[in-house]
C-alpha cells in the first residue's frame, strides 16, 4: 500500500497492539501460526472484533463479532468512518500533515449512518459504532484481512476502504498499529516482490518507468516490453478473443481454482499449446499438450520465500525431486538453454545476489544475513540495514518523507451475482483448517479432520427444505449445478451458504463461482454466488 | 495499490523514498542481577530465572517439565536448587533471580531430591523412549527397583495405549504429567484445549473430557503436544509404526530448516529426513515465528512429496490418503 | 473461544440448574435458542472468559439436581461460561464430592478417619455393609449408595456420616453420632427428619463459661439473628474499626501480634499492613475450608456465631481496602454453609456491608488441599486446586491475579476483640511468642470431646485434662498434635506448651491445634497407615514428590504392616526417610511437604512395626 505491496506490520506487534480487528478473515483456520500471536495479544489485553458473515471459530474469539451480509465490506467501512468522524475521533493532526484527499472522503461517507449500516449489512448500529469507538480510541491498533475482502468483484476498493480507516485513527506506520493483508500462500508474497505482476519489475518497480526499466535492460542485456501485461482475467479475455494462443503455467491449477470452471476449462482446451509444470497430474495439466513433472520448492530446493511479515527467509532442499522430475530452476534453464540463452546450471545464490543488485529493497539481504538472522523483512536496502519491522515510518517523519498518503473515497456497490427468488441463497467459499485450495497438496495426508465435501446450511435452512443432514442435494447457480451433501453449521444464519475449493474432484465448488472480476486486481468474486438449493427427490426403492 | 480515486495520489510509477528505520521498543533489561551459583558469580538480567543463572554459570541442570516456549509450570521439581535462606529446596526453572541470591546445585540435598523424583518417575512409569530422563538416572544413580520388583510392584500409570486415529498415538503409560502437552494444546500455543489433568493424585492423568477419543474432541492435531512431549508418550504414528519396525534411527536422521509450503505466515520447518526420506517436521523453539509450534498441515501435511515411489520407505501412507482422496 | 462440544445434550433439570445460578441464556451463542436475538452479532472474548470463576457453583448446582455431572450437562455449562469441556472434566473430576459418572440420589459417605475409626466408625461400615452392601456400589434399588470418606471435620461427634440427596429439592445433612440406623432411614427418597442440631454445649463443651473470648457467643446467641448478636456485642469492634479509621485498626493488629491460625502462623498484622499499601482492585479471603483431621473448630464458630466471622470481614475490608470478599468453605459443612449463608443475607440486607466490601460465599467440593491459600485461589476462579508456586504470595498477586488479603476463621474471628481491646491489651494474653487466645480440637480417645478455648501457654496435658483426660483404658499410648501433618508426641512430651515455640522445640507444630490422644488399646500403625492412605488419596497429584511420594509412603507403610519389607525394615525405613525428605524439600506446596511428618513422627517415637 502507498508504493509497495505489503503488510505494514510484523506479526510480533499484534501481540503488543491494543485493539485487533480482522476483517474478511477465518485466520484460526486458515493462517493457525498467525493467530497464536493474535491469541497472545489478546491475552496481553487486546479487544478483537471480527467482520465476517459467518461466525468463523475465528469470530468465535472476538470480544464482538460483527456479521455482515456478504459483499457490504464497503459500507461498513464507511460507516465506521463517517461514525468516527461523527465522534470527532479522527487523528486530525495526522490527516493533515501525512494524507491527502480527506475533505473528498468525508463527503464520501456522509450518507453511511450508522442506520444505514444497520440496514444495509445486517449489523446492529451499536456494534458497528463499538467497532468505530475501540479503533479510533485505541492507543495502537492492527487491522487484518485476507480473502474475504479481496475475493470480490471490487477487492481493491475493499482494501482501500479499510486503508481509509488507517488513515483516518493514524494507526498505520507507527510500533503496533497497522494494515496487515495475511497471505493465502506460501509465496504470493515472494511473487510479487519478485515482479510476478503485470506491471512490475522484481522490487515493485514499475515496468512504465523507463530509467528502472533501462536499469533491468542492462543488466539482462535485452529489451523489456515497455508497456504492463496482462493481469489473469485479461488473460482469460485474451484467449476468448483469440489473442493469446499459449500457456506456460507454473506451479498453477487455474482449471479446478479459477472461478466459472466450465468456462475457464473450455478456454485452456482451446489454446494452440499449454505447457503445465507441477508437482502433480492436476485437472489442467491433464489437458496440456507438455506436462514439466518439477520438484516441491520448500523440501526440494534452494531459495527464498517471503512471508505476510514482508519476512524473507531461506527454503532449503532436504530431499531430492523423485526420480523425473527436476526442480523449478533446472527446468527453466534447461528450457533457456534450449532456446540458445546459455544460461548454464542454475545457482540459487548467484541469482539471488544478482535480484539484490538489481531491487534496492533487497539489498542487504545476503545468504549469510538471512541465514544468521533467521530472515530479513524488507525493505533491507544494505548490509548495515536492519529491515523495517514496520513500514510508512516515513509518515510520522518530521517533516514527512515522500508523498502523502492518500484518501480514496471508493463507491461502495454490491455483489455482481444477486440473490432473487430463483437463487436466494448466498454462497460464500473459504478454507478449512486441514485442506489447501484444490487439495492437491493436502489432500494427501490421512488428517482426522477431513469429512467429505459439504454444502454447509443453516440449520434453519435446512429445516425450512426438509433436508436431513448429509442428504445429497441439487446446487444450482446462474452457471452450473452441483451435488453435494448439506451439513448444518449453526454459525451460518438463514440465507447464508458455505462450501470449499478443497475436493473439486468430489464436488466441484467452481463450477458454481462466478467470474466476475476486479478490473483493478484481477481477482474473481468467489465470496459471493446466488444459489439455490433443491431436494434431490429419492430414487426409486432408497430409503 | 494499482488506482484509486484519489487525484492527489501519488504516482505509482515513482518509487517511494527510503524512509527512517523504524523505532522498534527493545524489550527491557534492566540492570544485571548479581548472585552465586555453586560460589560462581553470575550476573543475570532482571526476570531471569535461576534456571538462567545456572546455565550462565555453566551449570547443567535437569529439567523435564521445562520448555523454553512454555510456561514454567515447576511440578516435575528434577531442576531443584537449594537457595540459601529458604527452607525448601526451590524450582531452579521458575524462581526469579534476585540480587544477593545465593544457590547451590550440587549440595547431597539436591543430589537427593533430583534422585528421588528420578526414581518415582521411573517406578511408575515406562521411560524406556525417554532418552533425556534415562541420561539424568544415570547421572544421579536412580535405582526405581527399590519400590518394588517382580511381584511385589510399585504402583503403576500402566493402562492400554491409545491409538484414535491416524496422525498420532498417546501412550499415557509413559506419560509424567508434567503438563507441557497441556500447556501446548492451551494457552502457551493452540489455545484448543482439548486436553487437560484431570483426576487427582497418582490417578491424575491427561484426558480429553470424559476421556472420549481425539477424534470426538476440540483436538485440531497440529501436534504441537506431541512436539513438546519428553517421554514418547506422544508420538506421531510414523514415528511409532517405525519404532515398531525397528527402523526409527535417530542416529541416521538429518535436519533441514526450510519454510512451510502451505499458508503465507512463513512457518520454520525443520525437515527430519532418514535416507533421504522426510520421517518428522518439526520448528526450532526460538524461532520468532513459530516458537516452535504448528499447525495440522505443516506437521503432517509434508507427505504429498514423497509418494511417488509406491509406499515401501518408512513414513509413507499414500495408499490411505488416496482412498480418502 | 472457539469451543468444541460433543453431541450430548443437557437435559431440562440439568439446563435448569445452570440457570439457577447464572439466569437464563440470553444469546443464542451461549445456549440459548436460535431466534432473532444476535443473529448477526456476538460477544464474547474477554468479557465471556470472565465468569469462568462460576463453574464451581454451577457445577454444585448441577450435582445437587441430578446427582452427577453428565457430559451433557457439562456441555451446557461450559457453552454458558466459555470454559473447554476438557478443562470443565478436569475441574469436576478433581473434586470427590463430585461424580463424572451416574450415581444414585442418595449417597451417605462415611467418615472413616483417624478420630471416627476410633470411635466407632469401622463397626458402623461393617454395619453398612451389612445392610446395604459394599462401600461404593449402588444399593436400594439403585436409589442410594454409600461411601467412605476422609475426616469430615466432626470429630467430636464421632462418627459421623454426610447425607446428600439431590433433586429438586436438594437435601444435605451430617449425622454425628451417626447409627447405622439412623444412615439408613435417612437413604430413602424426602429422608426421614432432619437432623437434629446437637446443642452447642456438645461441640464446646466450655459454652457460657465468663472467661470465653472467642467462644463467648457460641451456644448463647441466636446464630440466625443479627439483633440476638448486636444483643452480645456484636457489630461493636466494626462501628469502632470504622470509627478510628483504617490505619489504626492495622496498628492494633500490627501490635497485637496476632499469628495466622491456618497454620503457617504468619503475622496476621503484616499481611494485612501488605495489602493495605498495594492499589487497585484487591480482594479479602476468608478461609473456612478446614479439612486437616481431627479439625472441626472453624466449623463450631461459623454455626454458632456466624455474623462474627462477617464482622471480622467486614472490619478487614475495611481496614485494607478491599472492594470485594470470599468465604470459601469446605463443602462437607452443610450446616455452616446455611447459617453464614443467612447471616450474609442478613448482614446485606441490614446495611452492614454497605460502602465496604460485598462477601461472596463459595462451596469446596470435597479436596483437602483447597485449604492451601493458592489451592483455594485457584478453586475459585474455576481450575483445579492446584497450588500455585510462591513467590509471588497472596499479598501481591493472589485471587485473579489481584492482591488478596487471606485469613482463616479463627484468625478473623479474633480482630474484633483486637480492635475492642486494643492491640497492647491483646498482646498480653497468651505467652510472649503466642499472643492471645486460641481454640483447640480435642477428639480421639478423650472423654469429652470438643472445640476448647484456652490462652496461649497451656500445655497438652492441660488441654486433656480440660476434655476430661483420655478415655478408652484410661491410659496414654500417644498424642496426635497439630493434626495429620503434625506430630504424634509421646505421654512423657505432654507438659509441653500448646505455642508456636513450643511445639517447635518438640519438632512438631501449632496446626490446626488438634490434640487427639490415642490410649494404650489402639494399633497405632493402623492409624498410620489411615494417615499415609489421607495423603494418597488428597495429594493433588501436580508435583511429583508428592504425587508419587504419598503413594510410595503408603505402600511401604503397608509391607510393613504385613510384615514384607521389602529387603530388610532398615532398608525400609531409610528409604521412608528418603520418601519424607524429598517430599518436605522439594514439593510444591505445604501438603507434600508434610505429609510425611506425622508418620516419621511416630515412627522416631514408637516401635511400630519392629
Amino acid at each position: 500500500m502507498f508504493g509497495v505491496g505489503g503488510g505494514t506490520s510484523s506479526y510480533r506487534e499484534i501481540e503488543e497492539t491494543d485493539v485487533i480487528l480482522l476483517w474478511g478473515s477465518n485466520a484460526r483456520e486458515t493462517h493457525p501460526i498467525f493467530f497464536h500471536h493474535v491469541l497472545q495479544g489478546a491475552r496481553n489485553g487486546a479487544r478483537m472484533f471480527v467482520v465476517d458473515p459467518r461466525r468463523t471459530s475465528s469470530a468465535q474469539w472476538a470480544d464482538r463479532w460483527l456479521g455482515i451480509d456478504v459483499g457490504t465490506d464497503i459500507t461498513l467501512a464507511h460507516a465506521v468512518g463517517r461514525e468516527i468522524l461523527a465522534a470527532g475521533l479522527e487523528n486530525r493532526e495526522f490527516i493533515e500533515r501525512a494524507t491527502s484527499g480527506f475533505e473528498t472522503y468525508r463527503e464520501c461517507v456522509q450518507p453511511f449512518t450508522l442506520e444505514y449500516a444497520e440496514r444495509e449489512t445486517g449489523v446492529p448500529a451499536e456494534a458497528v459504532r463499538e467497532l468505530a469507538h475501540d479503533y479510533a480510541r485505541a492507543g495502537r491498533a492492527q487491522l487484518c484481512w485476507t480473502l474475504g475482502i479481496t475475493e470480490h468483484h471490487n477487492a481493491v476498493d475493499n482494501v482501500l476502504a479499510l486503508i481509509n480507516l488507517a488513515l483516518l485513527t493514524g494507526h498505520v506506520g507507527r510500533w503496533g498499529s497497522g494494515l496487515c493483508p495475511i497471505r493465502g500462500q506460501n509465496n504470493v508474497q515472494g511473487s510479487g516482490d519478485m515482479g510476478a505482476l503485470p506491471d512490475r519489475l522484481p522490487g515493485f518497480q514499475h515496468v512504465e518507468n523507463d530509467a528502472l526499466r533501462a536499469k533491468f535492460e542492462r543488466a539482462w542485456g535485452c529489451a523489456i516490453p515497455p508497456k504492463r501485461g496482462w493481469r489473469l482475467n485479461e488473460m482469460f479475455d485474451a484467449m476468448e478473443r483469440g489473442d493469446l494462443t499459449a500457456a506456460y503455467v507454473l506451479g498453477e491449477n487455474p482449471v479446478s481454482s479459477e472461478a466459472d470452471k466450465n468456462r475457464i476449462l473450455g478456454l485452456m482446451q482451446g489454446l494452440e499449446c499449454l505447457v503445465v509444470q507441477d508437482l502433480f497430474l492436476t485437472q489442467t495439466a491433464e489437458i496440456a499438450d507438455v506436462v514439466l513433472p518439477a520438484g516441491a520448492g520448500w523440501s526440494e530446493s534452494e531459495g527464498t520465500v517471503t512471508s505476510s511479515e514482508r519476512k524473507v527467509q531461506r527454503m532449503r532442499r532436504a530431499t531430492a525431486p523423485p526420480e523425473g522430475a527436476k526442480d523449478d530452476l533446472e527446468i527453466l534453464f534447461a528450457i533457456a538453454n534450449a532456446l540458445g540463452a546459455a544460461w548454464g546450471r542454475p545457482d540459487p545464490e548467484a541469482l539471488w545476489n544478482e535480484l539484490r543488485s538489481l531491487s534496492p529493497m533487497h539489498g542487504g539481504m545476503s545468504y549469510e544475513r538471512l541465514e544468521r538472522l533467521g530472515g530479513i523483512r524488507w525493505p533491507c536496502y544494505d548490509e548495515s540495514h536492519p529491515g523495517e519491522q514496520f513500514l510508512h515510518s516515513r509518515l510520522w517523519a518530521d517533516p514527512l518523507i515522500g508523498p502523502r498518503a492518500p484518501f480514496s473515497a471508493v463507491e461502495d456497490s454490491r455483489a455482481v451475482d444477486k440473490l432473487n427468488a430463483e437463487y436466494p441463497i448466498r454462497l460464500t467459499t473459504g478454507r478449512r483448517l486441514d485442506s489447501y485450495n484444490t487439495g492437491v497438496q493436502s489432500a494427501l495426508f490421512p488428517s482426522p479432520l477431513r469429512r467429505e465435501e459439504t454444502l454447509d446450511l443453516s440449520p434453519e435452512d435446512g429445516e425450512r427444505l426438509a433436508l436431513q443432514e448429509y442428504e445429497r442435494v441439487m446446487v444450482r447457480s446462474r452457471r452450473g449445478a452441483v451435488t453435494a451433501p448439506v451439513r448444518f453449521d449453526p454459525g451460518l444464519r438463514p440465507g447464508l451458504a458455505f462450501m470449499t475449493p478443497h475436493f473439486p474432484d468430489q464436488v466441484d465448488t467452481n463450477k458454481l463461482t462466478i467470474d466476475a472480476v476486479d478490473p483493478k486486481s484481477g481477482t474473481a468474486e468467489f465470496k459471493a454466488t446466488a444459489i439455490r438449493v433443491d431436494k434431490i427427490e429419492a430414487p426409486l426403492g432408497g430409503d | 495499490m494499482e488506482t484509486n480515486a484519489n487525484p492527489d495520489a501519488p504516482d505509482l510509477k515513482i518509487p517511494v523514498p527510503r524512509g527512517p528505520v523504524p523505532d522498534v521498543p527493545r524489550r527491557e533489561r534492566a540492570a544485571a542481577v548479581e548472585m552465586t551459583v555453586d560460589g560462581r558469580a553470575v550476573a543475570v538480567p532482571a526476570g531471569a530465572t535461576l534456571l538462567d543463572a545456572c546455565r550462565q554459570a555453566g551449570v547443567e541442570t535437569p529439567t523435564l517439565c521445562y520448555l523454553e516456549n512454555l510456561t514454567p509450570v515447576n511440578v516435575c521439581r528434577v531442576c531443584v536448587v537449594e537457595l540459601e535462606g529458604s527452607r525448601t529446596l526451590v524450582p531452579a526453572c521458575s524462581r526469579k533471580a534476585e540480587a544477593g541470591m545465593s544457590v547451590r546445585t550440587d549440595s547431597e540435598r539436591v543430589r537427593l531430591s533430583r534422585r528421588m523424583v528420578l526414581e518415582f518417575l521411573a517406578s511408575a512409569t515406562d521411560v524406556s523412549t525417554a532418552p533425556e530422563l534415562r541420561g539424568y538416572m544415570t547421572e544421579y544413580g536412580a535405582a526405581p527397583d527399590r519400590y518394588g520388583n517382580g511381584s511385589e510392584r510399585a504402583a503403576t500409570v500402566a493402562q492400554p495405549v491409545k491409538i484414535d486415529n491416524d496422525l498420532y498415538i498417546r501412550d499415557y503409560s509413559k506419560c509424567i504429567l508434567c503438563y507441557k502437552c497441556v500447556e501446548a494444546c492451551g494457552e502457551d500455543a493452540q489455545n484448543t484445549f482439548a486436553i487437560a489433568v484431570a483426576g487427582r493424585g497418582f490417578d491424575a492423568e491427561i484426558s480429553t473430557e470424559y476421556d472420549v477419543p481425539l477424534t470426538e474432541s476440540a483436538c485440531v492435531y497440529c501436534g504441537n503436544c506431541i512436539g513438546v512431549c519428553p517421554t514418547g508418550a506422544l508420538m506421531s504414528k510414523t514415528e511409532r509404526d517405525m519404532r515398531e519396525a525397528g527402523s526409527w534411527d535417530e542416529a541416521r536422521q538429518e535436519r533441514t530448516d526450510t519454510i512451510c509450503p502451505y499458508c503465507g505466515v512463513g512457518c520454520t520447518l525443520t525437515v527430519h529426513t532418514q535416507e533421504k526420506r522426510i520421517v518428522k517436521v518439526s520448528s526450532p523453539l526460538d524461532q520468532e515465528v513459530t516458537r516452535g509450534h504448528l499447525c495440522i498441515k505443516g506437521r503432517f501435511g509434508w507427505q504429498f512429496v514423497q509418494n511417488i515411489d509406491g509406499g515401501q520407505s518408512p513414513g509413507d501412507e499414500r495408499a490411505a490418503s488416496e482412498n480418502d482422496a | 473461544m472457539d469451543l468444541h462440544f460433543t453431541a450430548d445434550e443437557p437435559t431440562a433439570a440439568e439446563i435448569s440448574a445452570v440457570d439457577s445460578v447464572l439466569g437464563a441464556a440470553a444469546s443464542r451463542w451461549a445456549g440459548g435458542g436460535r431466534g432473532d436475538n444476535e443473529a448477526q452479532t456476538s460477544r464474547g472474548g474477554h468479557g465471556a472468559r470472565a465468569d469462568r470463576h462460576l463453574l464451581l457453583p454451577v457445577l454444585h448446582a448441577i450435582h445437587g439436581r441430578v446427582g452427577w455431572i453428565s457430559p451433557g450437562a457439562l456441555n451446557y455449562a461450559c457453552r454458558r461460561l466459555h470454559v473447554p469441556p476438557a478443562e470443565a472434566f478436569g475441574v469436576a473430576d478433581f473434586y470427590a464430592l463430585f461424580s463424572t459418572k451416574p450415581r444414585p440420589p442418595l449417597t451417605a459417605r462415611v467418615c472413616d478417619d483417624i478420630a471416627c475409626r476410633v470411635r466407632g466408625a469401622e463397626e458402623l461400615c461393617a454395619r453398612l455393609e451389612a445392610d446395604l452392601g459394599p462401600a461404593g456400589e449402588p444399593c436400594r434399588g439403585g436409589e442410594a449408595a454409600w461411601f467412605r470418606s476422609p475426616c469430615l471435620g466432626h470429630c467430636e461427634r464421632a462418627p459421623a456420616v454426610l447425607i446428600a440427596e439431590s433433586g429438586k429439592r436438594r437435601r444435605e445433612c451430617v449425622l454425628a453420632p451417626a447409627s447405622a440406623e439412623e444412615v439408613g432411614g435417612h437413604l430413602t427418597r424426602g429422608g426421614a427428619a432432619q437432623a437434629a442440631a446437637l446443642p452447642a454445649a456438645v461441640s464446646v463443651p466450655q459454652a457460657g463459661q465468663p472467661q470465653l473470648k472467642l467462644l463467648q457467643r457460641v451456644g448463647r446467641v441466636d446464630p440466625e439473628s443479627p439483633d440476638d448478636y448486636r444483643a452480645h456485642g456484636g457489630f461493636a469492634a466494626l462501628a469502632r474499626a470504622r470509627a478510628k479509621g483504617r490505619e489504626w485498626v492495622i496498628e492494633q493488629v500490627l501490635r497485637s501480634h496476632l499469628l495466622g491460625r491456618g497454620g503457617a502462623a504468619f503475622p496476621a498484622g503484616r499481611k494485612w499492613q501488605a495489602v493495605a499499601a498495594r492499589g487497585g482492585r484487591k480482594y479479602l479471603v476468608c478461609n473456612a475450608d478446614e479439612s486437616e483431621p481431627g479439625t472441626f473448630k472453624d466449623r463450631v464458630l461459623m454455626e454458632g456465631d456466624p455474623f462474627a466471622v462477617i464482622e471480622a470481614m467486614a472490619i478487614a475490608a475495611f481496614a485494607t481496602g478491599c472492594q470485594k470478599g470470599f468465604i470459601y468453605i469446605r463443602g462437607e459443612y452443610p450446616l455452616a454453609t446455611a447459617r453464614l449463608q443467612h447471616a450474609l443475607r442478613a448482614a446485606r440486607a441490614a446495611g452492614l456491608l454497605d460502602g465496604g466490601c460485598d462477601i461472596e460465599l463459595r462451596r469446596g467440593a470435597g479436596a483437602y488441599i483447597c485449604g492451601e491459600e493458592t489451592a483455594l485461589f485457584n478453586s475459585i476462579e474455576g481450575f483445579r486446586g492446584e497450588p500455585r508456586n510462591k513467590p509471588p504470595y497472596p499479598t501481591d498477586s493472589g485471587l485473579f491475579g489481584r492482591p488478596t488479603l487471606v485469613n482463616n476463621v479463627e484468625t478473623l474471628v479474633n480482630v474484633p476483640r483486637i480492635v475492642l481491646a486494643g492491640g497492647d491489651a491483646y498482646a498480653a494474653s497468651g505467652t510472649g511468642g503466642s499472643a492471645g487466645p486460641k481454640l483447640f480440637c480435642l477428639s480421639g480417645r478423650v472423654a469429652r470431646p470438643g472445640v476448647y478455648e484456652a490462652d496461649f501457654g497451656i500445655s497438652v496435658r492441660g488441654l486433656i485434662e480440660l476434655a476430661g483426660g483420655v478415655s478408652g483404658s484410661g491410659k496414654l499410648q500417644a498424642a496426635l498434635v497439630g493434626g495429620a501433618a503434625g506430630a504424634f508426641l509421646s505421654p512423657s512430651e505432654l507438659d509441653t506448651p500448646f505455642t508456636f515455640e513450643g511445639m517447635r522445640a518438640v519438632g512438631a507444630a501449632v496446626g490446626s491445634a488438634v490434640v487427639m490422644p490415642f490410649d494404650d488399646t489402639v494399633d497405632l500403625s493402623i492409624i498410620l497407615l489411615r494417615i499415609a492412605e489421607f495423603f494418597r488419596d488428597e495429594t493433588c497429584g501436580q508435583c511429583v514428590p508428592c504425587r508419587i511420594g504419598a503413594v510410595r509412603q503408603e505402600e511401604l507403610l503397608q509391607r510393613l504392616h504385613r510384615g514384607g519389607p521389602l529387603g530388610s525394615t532398615e532398608q525400609e525405613m531409610k528409604l521412608l526417610k528418603e520418601i519424607g525428605q524429598v517430599m518436605r524439600d522439594a514439593s510444591i506446596c505445604g501438603l507434600g511437604q508434610t505429609a510425611s511428618s506425622a508418620v516419621e513422627s511416630a515412627l522416631d517415637r514408637f516401635p511400630i512395626f519392629r
